[in-house]
C-alpha cells in the first residue's frame, strides 16, 4: 500500500480536518502536561471503575459525537440548500451521510443512553455501584476506542460509504473495494461487545443489587425502562455481531456469506441487520421514554399515572420490537402473507406506545406543573414524537410504502423519533441530572433559549422533508436539478439545521457559564423530585449512600419528605466496601484499536501480535487478586459532615 | 490446585473448538445439504448445552423463575430470528 492510499487525499475540507485534529491534539498534549494533569487524569478518569465518573465519560463522548455528526448534518444541508449545489461531490455525500448516520445512532445515541443509565441507576436503586465495576470499565474502552477506530477512517483509509446500514452487494468487496467498510465492520463490532457487556452488567445490577424493600414494581420507571432495554441490548447485539462478523469474513478472508456467487446471499445481510436494527431503536427509546415518566411526574408534582400499564406496555413493546424487522425491506420482493404480517406486527406496537402517551397526559392533567428545561423538553416531546409515530404507522403499511419508500419522507420520520424522543430525551435527562453529578444546576435561562432554538429548528428542518418527500425527493440524493421544485423547501429545511446548530451551541456556552457562575446546591435535591437519588448529597460521594436506604414504597423519597417516612436507619456507619480502580480495561480497548486498525488494512502479523495481547490481558485479569478496599466509618462520617452539614 | 483449575471451562472450550471444526468442515468436504445442515443443527444444540451447563453454570440457582424466564425469552428470540428469517427470505409466501 502507497501512503497515499493510507492517508486520505485531494479534498480541501479533509486537510483541513487533518490539520486541526492535529493542532487539537498538540494543545491537548501540552495542556496536559504544561497544567500537570497526566496523573489526574490517569488515576481520577483513565482508570476508573466508579459507575458515576465512567456515566460521565460517556456522555462527553457522546456530545463530542454529536458535534461530530453534527457537523456532518451541517455539511449535507449545505449541499442539498439549492439546487445543482457544488459544494459536495457524490461520493463525498455518500461517506458523509453513512458516517453521520453511523455516529448519531451507535455512537452518540447509544453512549448518551448507557451513560445516563451509569450514572442514575445505581442512584435510584439504592446501590454502591454496579454489579461488576471492571467490566463496565471495559464496556467504555471498548465503546470508545470503538468509535475511535470509526472516526479516523475519514483521514486514514477513506470512509464507510454505503449507507449506515451497510447493504450488499454494495458493501461487499466487489462494489466497495477501499477499506471503508472495513472500518464500519470492525469500529462497530469492538463497540457492540463493549454495549453487550453493558447488557449483562445491567441487567444484574437491577435484578440483584437494590436496596432491601426495593421491590421490581417499586422501581423508579427510569430505571425500569432501562433493565428492559438491556434485555434488548442482551437479545439483539448477538445478532449484529454475528452479521458484523460475516461481513468481515467476506471482505477480509475472501468467505461469500453475503455475495452474489457461489450461494451467498446479499440479502441476508439486510435481513439480520435489522433484526438487530429495529430492536436497537428501541434500545434508544425505552430508556427516553424512562427519563421523560420520571421528568413528568417530577415537574407535575404526581406519581406516575398508570405504573403498571407503563411497565406492562414496555414489555410489549420490547417483545414486538423483535418481529417488524421486515418493515425495512416491504419493496424487497417479499410475498404478500410476508409484508402483510409485518405490517400487521408494525401498527401493533402503535397500541403499547399510545398506552405510554396518555399515561403521561393523565399524569400531567390537574398537576401542579412547573416549566423547567427538563419539563419542557418533555412536553416538546409529547406532540412531536406523535408526528413522527404517525408517520411511522403510515410507512408500515406496506403497499404505501412502495411509494414512501427511500424517500426524504422517511428520513423525515425517522428524524421524528429519534430527534424528540432520543435527543430531547437524554438532553432532558442531562439539564435534569446534572446538578447530582456536579452539585450545581445548569443555568435555566440559557437552557431554556437552547431549547426553543432547538425545538423551532428542529422542525424547520424536517417538517418540509415530509412534503419533498411525498413529491418524491429520494434520500441518499446529492443533488438535483431545479426543475424538481425542490429547491425552496430544501432551503427552508436547511436553515432550520442551521438554527438547530445555533441551539447546540448555546446548550455548549451553557456548561462555561454554570460552571463559572451557577450557585451551588445545597441540599441535594434541586427540583424537589421523588426518587432515592436525589436522597443524597451532591456531588454525590464515591460510595453513593452512606448507609443503605430502606425503601418502604414507590418514590421513597417523596414519602419520607411528605408523610415523615424514614429512608436510612439511625447508627453508626458501617464500614463500605468499594472496588479498586484498573488501568487494564484502557490498555484493553487500546490493544482493541490496534487489533482493529491492523485488520482493517488486513496486516496479519501485527493483528495477530494484537490479538495475543488480548489473550494475556484477558488471563492476566482471571489470575488477578483484588479485593477491592474498605472505607472506614471515620472516613464516611467525615464525608457526609462536610457534604450536607448535620442532618442524616 | 486441582480445586483451583477450571476444569469444567477448559472441557467445554476444547469441545467448542472441536464443534467448530466439524462445522467448518461440513462447508469443507462439501457434504450434500440436507446432511450437512443436520449436522449443524445437531453441533448447535450441543454447543448451546455446553454453553448453558459448562460456561454459564445453569442449575446451579435456586432462583428457578428468573433461569425459566431468561429461557423462554431466548428461545422466543432466536426461534423467531431463525424461522422469521426463513419466513421472509426462503419460503416464498
Ligand atoms: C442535528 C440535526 C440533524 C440533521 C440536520 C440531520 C440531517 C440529515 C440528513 C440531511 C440526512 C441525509 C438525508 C439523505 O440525503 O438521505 C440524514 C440521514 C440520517 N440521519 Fe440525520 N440529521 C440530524 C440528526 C440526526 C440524529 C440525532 C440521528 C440519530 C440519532 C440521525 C440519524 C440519521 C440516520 C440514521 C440517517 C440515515 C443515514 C443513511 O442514509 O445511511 N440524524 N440526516
Ligand atoms: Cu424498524
Amino acid at each position: 500500500m502507497k501512503w497515499d492510499e493510507f492517508f486520505v487525499t485531494g479534498e480541501p475540507m479533509i486537510y483541513a480536518a487533518m490539520v486541526s485534529i492535529v493542532v487539537v491534539s498538540i494543545a491537548i498534549l501540552i495542556g496536559l502536561t504544561y497544567f500537570k494533569k497526566w496523573g489526574y487524569l490517569w488515576r481520577e478518569w483513565l482508570t476508573t471503575v466508579d459507575h458515576k465518573r465512567i456515566g460521565v465519560m460517556y456522555i462527553l463522548s457522546a456530545l463530542i459525537m454529536l458535534f461530530r455528526g453534527g457537523v456532518d448534518a451541517l455539511l449535507m444541508r449545505t449541499q442539498l440548500a439549492a439546487p445543482e449545489m457544488k459544494f459536495l461531490d457524490a461520493q463525498h455525500y455518500n461517506e458523509i451521510f453513512t458516517t453521520h448516520g453511523v455516529i448519531m445512532i451507535l455512537f452518540m445515541a447509544m453512549p448518551f443512553v448507557i451513560g445516563l443509565m451509569n450514572v442514575v441507576v445505581p442512584l435510584q436503586i439504592g446501590a454502591r455501584d454496579v454489579a461488576f465495576p471492571r467490566l463496565n470499565a471495559v464496556s467504555f474502552w471498548m465503546f470508545f476506542f470503538g468509535a475511535m477506530l470509526f472516526n479516523i477512517s475519514f483521514v486514514i483509509g477513506g470512509s464507510p460509504d454505503a449507507g449506515w446500514t451497510a447493504y450488499f452487494p454494495l458493501a461487499s468487496l466487489e462494489f466497495s473495494p477501499t477499506v471503508g467498510n472495513n472500518f464500519y465492520s470492525l469500529a462497530l463490532q469492538i463497540s457492540g461487545i463493549g454495549t453487550l457487556m453493558t447488557g449483562v452488567n445491567f441487567i444484574v445490577t437491577i435484578l440483584k443489587m437494590r436496596a432491601p424493600g426495593m421491590k421490581l414494581m417499586r422501581m423508579p420507571m427510569f430505571t425500569w425502562s432501562v433493565l428492559i432495554t438491556n434485555v434488548i441490548i442482551l437479545f439483539a447485539f448477538p445478532v449484529l455481531t454475528v452479521a458484523l462478523a460475516l461481513m468481515m469474513f467476506d471482505r477480509i478472508f475472501g468467505s461469500q456469506f453475503f455475495t452474489m456467487a457461489n450461494g451467498g446471499m446479499d440479502m441476508l445481510w439486510a435481513n439480520l441487520f435489522w433484526v438487530w436494527g429495529h430492536p436497537e431503536v428501541y434500545i434508544v427509546i425505552l430508556p427516553a421514554f424512562g427519563i421523560f415518566s420520571d421528568i413528568i411526574s417530577t415537574f407535575s408534582k404526581k406519581n406516575l399515572y398508570g405504573y403498571k400499564s407503563m411497565v406492562a406496555s414496555m414489555v410489549v413493546i420490547s417483545l414486538l420490537s423483535f418481529i417488524v424487522w421486515a418493515h425495512h425491506f416491504y419493496t424487497m420482493g417479499a410475498g404478500v402473507m410476508v409484508n402483510g404480517f409485518f405490517s400487521i406486527t408494525t401498527m401493533a406496537i402503535a397500541v403499547p406506545t399510545g398506552v405510554k402517551i396518555f399515561n403521561w397526559l393523565f399524569t400531567l392533567q390537574k398537576g401542579k406543573i412547573s416549566f423547567t428545561t427538563p419539563m419542557l423538553y418533555a412536553m416538546a416531546f409529547i406532540p412531536i414524537f406523535t408526528i413522527g409515530g404517525v408517520t411511522g404507522v403510515m410507512l408500515a403499511m406496506a403497499s404505501a410504502d412502495y411509494q414512501y419508500h427511500n424517500t426524504m419522507f422517511l428520513v423525515a420520520h425517522f428524524h421524528y423519533v429519534l430527534i424528540p424522543g432520543t435527543v430531547f430525551g437524554v438532553l432532558a435527562g442531562m439539564y435534569f441530572w446534572f446538578p447530582k453529578i456536579f452539585g450545581f444546576r445548569l443555568n435555566e435561562k440559557l437552557g431554556k433559549t437552547a431549547f426553543w432554538l432547538i425545538v423551532v429548528g428542529f422542525n424547520t428542518a424536517f417538517l418540509p422533508l415530509f412534503f419533498l418527500g411525498l413529491s418524491g425527493m429520494t434520500r441518499r440524493m446529492y443533488t438535483y436539478s431545479a426543475d424538481t421544485g425542490f429547491g425552496p423547501l430544501n432551503m427552508v429545511a436547511t436553515i432550520g439545521a442551521f438554527i438547530l446548530a445555533i441551539g447546540f451551541v448555546v446548550l455548549c456556552y451553557n456548561f462555561y457559564w454554570s460552571f463559572r457562575y451557577s450557585p451551588r446546591d445545597e441540599n441535594g435535591d434541586p427540583w424537589d423530585a421523588r426518587t432515592l437519588e436525589w436522597s443524597t448529597p451532591s456531588p454525590v460521594p464515591v460510595y453513593n449512600f452512606a448507609k443503605v436506604p430502606n425503601v418502604k414504597s414507590m418514590d421513597a423519597l417523596w414519602e419520607a419528605k411528605v408523610n415523615g417516612v424514614p429512608l436510612y436507619e439511625e447508627g453508626p456507619y458501617e464500614p463500605i466496601h468499594m472496588p479498586n480502580n484498573s488501568g487494564q480495561p484502557f490498555i484493553l480497548g487500546l490493544i482493541m484499536f490496534f487489533l482493529g486498525f491492523f485488520l482493517v488494512f488486513s496486516w496479519f502479523i501485527p493483528a495477530i501480535i494484537a490479538g495475543i495481547a488480548v489473550v494475556v490481558m484477558l488471563a492476566l485479569r482471571s489470575f488477578e487478586r483484588d479485593h477491592g478496599y474498605h472505607i472506614p466509618p471515620e472516613e464516611i462520617a467525615a464525608t457526609e459532615q462536610k457534604l450536607r452539614g448535620d442532618s442524616v | 490446585m486441582a480445586r483451583l483449575f477450571p476444569i469444567r471451562h477448559v472441557i467445554g472450550y476444547i469441545f467448542s473448538l472441536i464443534l467448530s471444526v466439524v462445522g467448518l468442515g461440513v462447508v469443507f468436504w462439501d457434504l450434500n445439504p440436507t446432511a450437512g445442515l443436520w449436522i449443524l443443527i445437531v453441533c448447535a444444540l450441543i454447543q448451546a448445552s455446553l454453553q448453558l451447563v459448562l460456561f454459564m453454570h445453569i442449575g446451579e440457582t435456586d432462583n428457578k423463575k428468573s433461569l425459566y424466564f431468561n429461557i423462554a425469552y431466548a428461545l422466543f428470540v432466536g426461534l423467531v430470528t431463525i424461522f422469521g428469517t426463513l419466513f421472509t427470505m426462503l419460503w416464498g409466501w
